[in-house]
């Protein structure tokens, strides 16, 4: 017998009587006050957050945070003029790690934790989020909901390679729990909101 | 590894030789608990969460083979190869198999609890395969040659200045340097050259979803994706109990997970892995290890439904005196000591008795185990079963001789309050076990039997 038909064997002869699944669908957020709560939130978790009118700001500030020599690249063919446009697939995801900051789309946000849903779709390489020094995120204010059942409630049943939430900026607090922002990701994340 | 020799109680007592190390252990695990508990307060519906958890994780132990089946079905359909690991040692067979096949002789890994169960990183070691661990935590563990003493924080009883000395000697940074930002960005920059070249990259798994046969792994510093996307080969570990039924069932769990392990709303990262990237070749371990024996215990099954978020742990009066790594078990705490002992009862026989059983344990965790009941219950089956020291065996005799017979219990409470008055010494010294790291009590002048023969009968 292979090992897994004797762990499969042993489960089923040990697992307890079925039980029913609870219903979830009670499991709600409010929706009003969304947009603010994700605002701080986000901050609050060590994110930015500037509202935009148009994508000339992400321009401007990218102008007035780096410099001719940093790498920007985009996924956005918008800022074809201001960034390095990633849509080949083919090169090595190595080939990102003197990226300085990247600027990518997002499905949604997520009031309660200021987490943003990002699926490979738009990313064109999955570590173009995690590889770079500083991040920057668009996303429609319309496509804030206020928690994660609203979230997953919108993501549904959609197929995908690849999908990560994220929320600020990498960080990590394991030597004496001191909070340091930048650990292995990106030191930076900045949201635009449209 | 000498401290598997020693049981809880005398592991604990070397920890509790420096208190002022012991006092900052404790109070650093506090502060975490009232971080969980300021962010869970901000949730009106905390309890149904909970709730709805643990019954979603009941529903997947009672349909777990199914589920099981269901998952590597999707998974594979998803382009994904599913191997399953009987024990620790296959498990490290299947991970060796897979880099030999490769010829790959270095791999960059992120978090796993169960890679340390199965004491994966020795093997690997033995088989001439470099692996360097990419959680901060977990490098500064493996650069001291020990153990993580928590599941969540894995280096939680390191002071900086012995983190700034390792790094000294490791990884060339100046004596003395003791400052965290300055240590944490030196270990980004090392382990960046480790995530560019490693083709190989492991990580565990978080949840793994049988309706998508997707699976996915939380990391605040971004580690697992790190070495993932970089990797030619991701091999992900998982236990057969990290199931959850449907992809809706990730928002209870990622709300529930780290507000309760830090007090943060989620970690900075929740990756969803569904299918390898273009060129890419990505597999799933999956470990039963003792995992389907435990199901079958009805007194404990329910601690398959655990998450690691650790907040037992960091509310444990036990744990946050006594140090993670006198548990000698990979998962320290309150439910490692409900894990261990189905593992190997006699090895970890002493484990449920680390506890006072004061309930806390069971009021933060966020799927709703019993803790300190089944804690209660393991003390009852390792009696039965004939793993319980002789000391304790004797003084449960002679205690249970004492609280049955009147004029014992009058005759001992008397003797015992005298000695106290009139001859400490006879209790305050090292033969007592009670004394040590304690102040024995001030007698009362009377037992509530005599005050209250006294002071109320006569009335």
């Amino acid at each position: 017998m292979s090992s897994r038909d004797k762990i499969l064997a042993a489960v089923a002869a040990n697992q307890p009587q079925l039980t029913a699944l609870p219903d979830i669908s009670f499991l709600k957020g409010d929706g009003t006050g969304a947009l603010e709560k994700f605002v701080n939130t986000l901050t609050a978790i060590g994110g930015k957050v500037i509202e935009i009118s148009s994508l000339d700001d992400i321009v401007a500030h990218i102008k007035a945070t780096t410099t001719l020599s940093h790498r920007v690249i985009s996924t956005l063919s918008g800022l074809s003029e201001a960034t390095e446009i990633i849509n080949d697939s083919v090169v090595l995801p190595h080939t990102f790690q003197d990226v300085e900051l990247t600027i990518i789309n997002a499905h949604l946000g997520v009031a309660e934790n200021g987490a943003v849903w990002i699926k490979d779709d738009l990313l064109n390489h999955r570590v173009l989020p995690f590889i770079c020094q500083n991040l920057a995120i668009v996303l429609q204010k319309k496509e804030i909901v206020p928690t994660m059942h609203e979230a997953y409630e919108k993501i549904g049943l959609e197929k995908y390679g690849f999908g990560t939430f994220i929320a600020g900026p990498s960080k990590t607090a394991d030597i004496e729990q001191s909070l340091v922002l930048g650990a292995h990701g990106s030191r930076t994340m900045t949201v635009f909101l449209v | 590894m000498s401290i598997e020799t020693k049981d809880h109680a005398e592991l604990a007592e070397t920890f509790n030789r420096d208190e002022n190390r012991v006092d900052w252990h404790d109070e650093t695990l506090w502060w975490i608990r009232q971080k969980r508990d300021k962010s869970v307060h901000q949730l009106p519906e905390w309890e149904e969460l909970r709730e709805t958890a643990s019954q979603i994780k009941h529903n997947v132990l009672s349909n777990l083979s199914s589920y099981l089946q269901t998952f590597e079905a999707n998974a594979i359909a998803n382009g994904v190869k599913v191997h399953w690991a009987a024990d620790a040692k296959e498990h490290n067979d299947i991970i060796v198999g897979l880099l030999q096949a490769k010829g790959i002789k270095q791999m960059v890994k992120s978090k796993s609890m169960l890679t340390e169960e199965c004491h994966l990183n020795d093997f690997l070691e033995k088989n001439g395969i470099d692996v360097i661990d990419s959680d901060l935590g977990e490098r500064i563990v493996q650069l001291a040659k020990e153990p993580p003493s928590h599941i969540v924080l894995p280096c939680i009883h390191k002071k900086k200045e012995e983190i700034g000395e390792l790094f000294h000697q490791h990884l060339g940074t100046p004596a003395g340097n003791a400052d965290p930002q300055f240590l944490t960005e030196t270990a980004r920059q090392h382990l960046r050259e480790t995530f560019l070249v490693r083709k190989a990259a492991l990580t565990g798994v978080n949840f793994a979803v049988a309706e998508t046969g997707e699976f996915v792994v939380c990391t605040n510093e971004g580690n697992a994706d790190m070495g993932a996307h970089l990797s030619d080969i991701h091999i992900a570990s998982m236990g057969i109990e990290k199931i959850i039924p449907e992809r809706k069932h990730l928002g209870v769990f990622l709300r529930l997970l780290t507000r309760s392990a830090t007090g943060q709303p989620i970690t900075t990262y929740s990756s969803h892995f569904s299918q390898p990237r273009k060129g890419q070749e990505m597999h799933i371990v999956i470990v039963d290890n003792g995992r389907s024996v435990q199901l079958g215990r009805e007194d404990f099954r329910n601690s398959l439904k655990c998450i690691r978020c650790g907040a037992c742990m960091n509310t444990c009066p036990v744990y946050r005196r006594s140090g993670g790594h006198s548990y000698h078990n990979a998962i320290s705490g309150p439910i490692g000591s409900i894990l261990a002992p189905n593992l190997d009862m006699e090895k970890y026989a002493d484990l449920p008795f680390a506890s006072t059983l004061c309930g806390s344990c069971s009021n933060v965790c966020p799927v709703k185990i019993d803790i300190h009941q089944q804690l209660y219950k393991w003390r009852q089956v390792i009696v039965k079963n004939g793993y319980a020291t002789t000391g304790k065996k004797a003084s449960m005799q002679l205690m249970s001789f004492t609280l049955s017979n009147p004029t014992a219990y009058h005759t001992g409470g008397k003797v015992g309050r005298w000695v106290l008055k009139h001859a400490p010494f006879a209790v305050n010294n090292k033969f007592n076990p009670w004394y040590k790291q304690r102040d024995m009590p001030e007698p009362p002048q009377a037992s509530f039997g005599e005050w209250y023969e006294k002071n109320r009968k006569s009335k």
